[in-house]
């Protein structure tokens, strides 16, 4: 880990400017990925301006009947809030499928979204990767690819985006709200914020340098059965091969994103329109185009059943 | 003591201590971190420095040309410790690599150097610093292309060929062929590997995190080129083994070599990712089973052929060798191949060769009873021995095998069980059950101790024992309690310092009953320096209740150290008893799963564990020994599994993220039952080892269980759900 | 804060101007500024006591307890939050020590393992573990009763978690509930079903 200085910054605006200021300054809020990933020389931030005494904790109803959550309202804060719970349980139950109960006290709405990959070639810095060192290659195409991604991936990088929070998020039409350094202030809609890799992929969302993340918004609820399904290789603490988000209303339309087999939340609404057709189609559609390599194959497989699955189970419910 | 015919009756015997189910007496200093371990030695040495460690980016070939410069210049850097500077090393007895590469690099992450700092932060930043050009030469990685290679191992498991197995296999009218595989899988010890190193002019000693502390100081006197005296080797607390801190690593080696260069004492501990591949792992294997029955059920012959590989140094996992013991049929063939793999070395971790074993052969007797239409309790019965099946005129010292499996079934409900996989249904659930048996062979080392009386009348007991949180300290102290006569709180126990007397050392699930034998032989010294203190009769003397009595006589222990301590020190050694009688230990695990119908998501729902395994000294910290072997044997049937890039040859999940072992929500409530036996052809304590025993079969009983549940025969573990997604039913 | 030594004077120019751009400064000349490392000064409430360190500001919580104040029961098992053995509870909520700075943690309340309890005065749950033999190896054993001391309180204070049956009812305090609240601290030695037992002990005696 480099040295580095720290300050705290007192307001979000003077955040983002300190940020334009330095070049290699980073914000840390609950610093579950960043420091992660300092330790091993990934990321190496010269200047760590702590955002987490803006007062940007807050959960508020919006004039639309919506919510606006704070960028450091923490994991478990935003799940046990009460009317997440009730109408967009979908987000709750996402929220308590990643990570530990420690890690989801100190991770920030924001910081969830911003995380980076688990590929093992990322964070290995002995290995060729895009992502880390653009241009060094992708040491992880041709090797061991089980938990990584079958499609939006390209041929220079495979990696998946590992948040179950953003699954839920792009389900539920979020909006990304932030301040750039010159004061200005502009709303992301959740389709458009994380990136395809492209020949690109150290680039991850559509942030410019020193864009500062305040909230996010999610407009009124949808109402519906709300169902997130995460499969992975223990029962805890581990990372989804597959994740499923369903939201179904009682006439059988609803929604899907599914997590665990791109760089971005997968969300096609075409695919969507599919779902009073069952589970087959409405996979087929959505992973049109996958890529997939013979370890990682099995996911084309487990999507459509656990999309299956979790459409019983929301139809029981229903 | 020589122990070299069966135990009689013996103080031990009276179970007043020993044998009662007993807390930990390091109890309240591990619950309140207390308990000091290797990297937090604060007290023992003034001044201490960081050390971080740099590992090689490739698996294999030479390095150029180290670059220095840039981490040198970096703050606090106090000395960088290389191939080039380090002086001439040797490569320890127990060792297959060498613990610091240069200029040969011969697996990844293999240490390549140390710097040294003032602080953690300032060793761990310039460590990134430093830059190494690499010469790659191309390596063998994949074990599968590489097992024709494979010679025998002729010291470890020479090939045995008993009857005429391809005769009888031929003839018999139930044949059965199947190969499987295991892979590479990580010890995972909470604790990382790590060492404070500090010098008294040639004198150096090392507070570490080993097992094993005479091999260790051997080896490292051997690879620093120093005579023994001159290492003293602490290793008081050990967060977690398994088999993975038998041998001393590269922290100890660069610990030793960075204070050196610095001047001072130096700490370093292994960052986690590079634990994987800097130490060891047990290895892959191979395995082909095939066995032939008779219409009856009884096996008439059984082949169990595998196949594992290794560094030039390294050895084989014995993974065939339970096939020599377990099973009774009278045409044999049992062998094990070794072939060469760059891969980082392969040793032993938690039941080498039982456990990857069993995870094989237990499977094939699911497969082969199926098969038989035989129930898989009453196929493994029926194919019980209770001799050496090789050398039938060597009888099992206790083998209760059948008893475990009966019991066992009982108990968990066996006779629910439906034959036909699939057929149990809750709701998203499909549900099996599985069995398997648990063996592992008895091991027998020499271990010494020191048992002093002090004059306050408390018991010490000293010994290079270990305990790596199989309740050693609480068996010790029970032991020395129950011969001298006092109670527990009258007993201390120091262990982990190569200044007391040489112990058997935490392996092979040896060190339980054979340091508790050495503390009983020094019991017995000093029993003897008592009654000739106190003028008594040694052989007639009673000790109870703080008193040593003969008839009606009887004076207080304490009298005895009034003019002075009393010592008495000695060793058990064993004869030859374990080549009369076989000794080991046997089980049976139950296991009931719950599967996702849709995802293959598999739950432990139930586990029973059946113990055979001499007489239970502890049976708190017993059960624990087999409560986590059986969560680790979870681990192994159903996430453990090192990714080799078989191009690159590293291991690539090399964290606790990617190396996935059990969390809480893995395991249910888990229950052991241990049967009544002492074992008097074992040892005076007449018990037997348990803490791997705990660990061989599980896994198997589980992929049983798995089958049971849906049909999906998974012949390669770790049983993932991809392997079983095809077999699930169809989706609607 | 207060920051010491020469980085003091870069920090203060950026905290004190938010609008007022000073020149951009180039990573190049930011980091030549870094040659030494950045010191700061922290107080922390460790179990009740203030602590005023000087600290690199890449030194962790974690590694201020255990190389700083000597408080070693916070164990560092991957120094990633992969394994949970250096849970504390800092401000009331338990943490990953190892994943969170020093320095972000001025004035925070943090309670280590040693102020739950001590060998002559157990907290309920060091005596539970103990009695049902909760532990082996002891390594990751602060962490685990942490954990167990915080995730009781969630579960009081009405957080659900991945198998609460329901999101509108409050949590029980039944065994699954515990497996899956705990499983961010890992136990290779597999004491699990003991660790539960014990949690389970304290839980129904009354707080």
């Amino acid at each position: 880990m480099r040295a580095f200085n720290y300050s705290r910054a007192d307001s979000p605006a003077a955040a983002a400017s300190q940020a334009a200021q330095v070049e290699g300054a980073k914000f840390i809020a609950g610093g579950t990925n960043l420091l992660d990933l300092m330790k091993l020389d990934i990321e190496t931030p010269v200047h760590l301006i702590d955002i987490n005494h803006l007062g940007l904790d807050q959960i508020e109803a919006t004039p639309e009947g919506g919510l606006r959550i704070g960028a450091l309202v923490r994991n478990t804060d935003l799940a046990a809030d009460a009317r997440v719970r009730k109408d967009y349980a979908l987000l709750s139950r996402a929220l308590l499928a990643g990570a530990s109960g420690q890690l989801r006290n100190m991770a920030t709405t924001a910081g969830n979204l911003l995380q980076r990959t688990r590929c093992p070639y990322f964070y290995d810095t002995h290995q060729a990767c895009n992502k880390r060192n653009p241009g060094s290659g992708c040491a992880a195409i041709g090797g061991v690819t089980r938990q990584l991604g079958i499609i939006g991936v390209s041929d220079a990088c495979i990696a998946t985006h590992p948040s179950d929070m953003a699954i839920a998020m792009r389900a539920l039409d979020a909006q990304i709200e932030t301040v750039k350094p010159d004061g200005s202030t502009r709303s992301i809609p959740m389709a458009d914020f994380h990136q395809l890799p492209g020949n690109t992929p150290h680039i991850e969302t559509s942030l410019t340098p020193g864009e500062f993340i305040t909230a996010v918004t999610l407009p009124a609820p949808v109402g519906g059965t709300h169902i997130y399904h995460k499969v992975r290789d223990r029962s805890s603490y581990a990372f989804a091969l597959v994740s499923v988000g369903l939201i179904l209303q009682k006439d059988g339309t609803g929604r899907v994103a599914v997590g665990g087999i791109a760089p971005k939340p997968w969300r096609v609404e075409a695919a969507e329109a599919l779902l009073p057709k069952g589970a087959k189609a409405v996979s087929e559609r959505l992973l049109e185009g996958a890529t997939p390599t013979d370890d990682n194959q099995f996911k084309l497989t487990l999507v459509e059943r656990t999309l299956a699955s979790v459409l019983a189970q929301a139809r029981e419910t229903a | 003591m020589k122990f070299d015919t069966p135990a009689t009756t013996n103080p031990i015997d009276r179970l007043k201590v020993v044998g009662q189910p007993t807390e930990r007496i390091e109890g309240p200093l591990k619950t309140s971190g207390q308990a000091t371990y290797a990297y937090e030695q604060h007290e023992a040495a003034a001044n201490q420095a960081y050390g971080f460690m740099v590992d090689s980016a490739i698996a294999k070939g030479r390095i150029k040309a180290i670059h220095l410069g840039e981490a040198k210049a970096a703050p606090g850097v106090l000395a960088i410790v290389t191939a080039e500077n380090a002086g001439k090393l040797d490569k320890g007895d127990y060792n297959a690599a060498h613990l610091l590469a240069g200029p040969e690099v011969q697996h990844y992450q293999q240490a390549v150097a140390l710097v040294v700092a003032e602080t953690f932060e300032q060793a761990r930043a310039a460590a990134q610093l430093v830059k190494v050009d690499y010469q790659t030469t191309e390596g063998k990685f994949d074990l599968a292309s590489v097992k024709d290679l494979g010679v025998e191992p002729k010291d470890e498991l020479p090939d045995v060929n008993h009857g005429d197995f391809d005769k009888a296999f031929t003839a018999a009218p139930v044949q059965f062929d199947q190969t499987y595989t295991t892979p590479d899988q990580s010890h995972a010890m909470m604790e990382p590997h790590a060492t404070l190193a500090a010098w008294k002019g040639d004198q150096l000693t090392v507070w570490t995190s080993n097992q094993m502390v005479a091999w260790s100081v051997g080896d490292i006197a051997k690879t620093l080129g120093l005579p023994k005296e001159k290492v003293r080797l602490v290793s008081p607390y050990i967060g977690g083994g398994f088999g993975g801190k038998l041998f001393i690593r590269a922290d100890v080696i660069l610990a030793a070599l960075g204070a050196r260069m610095a001047g001072r004492p130096v700490k370093v501990a292994l960052a986690r990712p590079q634990m994987a591949n800097n130490t060891t792992h047990r290895p892959a294997t191979i395995q082909r089973i095939r066995m032939a029955a008779a219409a009856d059920g009884k096996l008439t012959a059984i082949a169990h052929e595998g196949w594992s590989g290794n560094l030039a140094d390294g050895k084989v996992e014995l993974a065939a060798q339970p096939s020599q013991l377990l099973y009774a049929a009278e045409n044999r063939r049992v062998s094990m191949r070794l072939a060469p793999l760059d891969l980082p070395e392969g040793n032993a971790m938690r039941a080498p060769g039982e456990a990857p074993g069993l995870m094989v052969l237990e499977i094939a007797m699911d497969e082969m009873a199926e098969q038989l239409k035989m129930d898989p309790v009453l196929f493994r019965i029926a194919n019980d021995t209770q001799v050496d099946p090789v050398k039938t005129e060597r009888p099992f010292s206790q083998r209760q095998l059948v008893k475990c499996l009966q019991i066992g079934a009982e108990k968990f409900g066996w006779e629910q069980r439906k034959a036909q996989p699939g057929s149990r249904r809750e709701g998203r659930w499909l549900i099996g059950m599985g069995v398997a048996a648990a063996f592992r062979n008895n091991l027998l080392v020499k271990s010494g101790a020191r048992v002093r009386l002090e004059r306050d009348g408390k018991v010490v007991v000293e010994t290079d024992m270990t305990d790596i949180g199989t309740g050693s300290y609480t068996i010790i102290a029970q032991t020395a309690a129950e011969m001298m006569g006092v109670g527990l709180n009258d007993v201390v126990v120091r262990l982990g310092d190569s200044d007391f007397p040489v112990s058997a050392g935490s392996g092979g699930q040896f060190g339980g009953n054979c340091s508790t034998s050495g503390v009983y032989a020094a019991c017995v010294k000093l029993r003897e320096a008592v009654a000739q203190k106190l003028g008594l009769a040694a052989d007639q003397a009673e000790f109870a209740d703080g008193q040593v009595r003969v008839g009606s006589k009887s004076l207080p222990l304490r009298n005895a150290a009034e003019g002075g301590a009393l010592v008495g020190e000695d060793s058990i050694e064993f004869g030859d008893l374990a080549e009369k009688y076989q000794q080991s230990t046997f089980g049976a695990h139950f296991v009931e799963v719950a599967v996702d119908a849709a995802t293959g998501e598999v739950r432990v729902r139930r586990m029973l564990a059946v113990c055979a395994a001499g007489r239970i000294l502890n049976p708190t910290s017993a059960r624990s020994q087999v409560i986590g072997a059986m969560t680790m044997g979870v681990g192994a049937a159903l996430m453990e599994e090192l990714a080799v890039d078989k191009r690159l040859g590293f291991f690539v999940n090399h964290d606790l993220a990617g190396y996935e072992v059990p969390v809480h929500a893995d395991i249910p409530h888990q229950e052991v039952i241990f049967l009544e036996e002492t074992d008097p052809i074992s040892s005076p304590m007449k018990a037997k080892g348990v803490g791997e025993l705990g660990i061989c079969g599980v896994s198997a009983a589980v992929a049983n269980a798995i089958y049971n549940a849906t049909g999906a025969r998974v012949r390669e573990y770790p049983i993932t759900l991809d392997k079983i997604l095809d077999s699930l039913p169809e989706m609607i | 804060m207060p920051i010491s030594r020469r980085n003091f004077m870069i920090l203060g120019a950026v905290t004190a101007t938010a609008f007022a751009m000073p020149p951009f400064i180039s990573l190049k000349a930011y980091a030549a500024s870094l040659e030494q490392p950045a010191m700061s000064q922290v107080t922390l409430q460790v179990n009740g006591k203030p602590q005023t360190l000087e600290v690199d500001t890449r030194t962790t919580l974690l590694d201020a307890l255990r190389e700083h104040l000597h408080l070693t029961g916070t164990k560092k098992g991957c120094d990633h939050g992969q394994c949970g053995a250096c849970t504390v509870i800092a401000d009331g909520r338990r943490i990953n020590s190892c994943l969170t700075l020093a320095v972000m943690h001025d004035g925070s309340e943090v309670t280590t393992i040693e102020g739950l309890g001590m060998p002559d005065k157990l907290h309920p749950m060091q005596a539970a573990f103990i009695k049902h033999d909760g532990y082996q190896c002891g390594y990751c054993t602060p962490g685990q009763i942490c954990s167990a001391v915080a995730v009781l309180k969630e579960i009081r204070d009405g957080i659900p978690s991945h198998v609460s049956p329901s999101l509108t009812e409050p949590p029980k305090l039944i065994a699954a509930e515990l497996q899956e609240r705990m499983s961010g601290n890992i136990c290779r030695c597999g004491a699990y079903s003991n660790i539960i037992e014990a949690i389970t002990e304290v839980a129904e005696v009354p707080a």
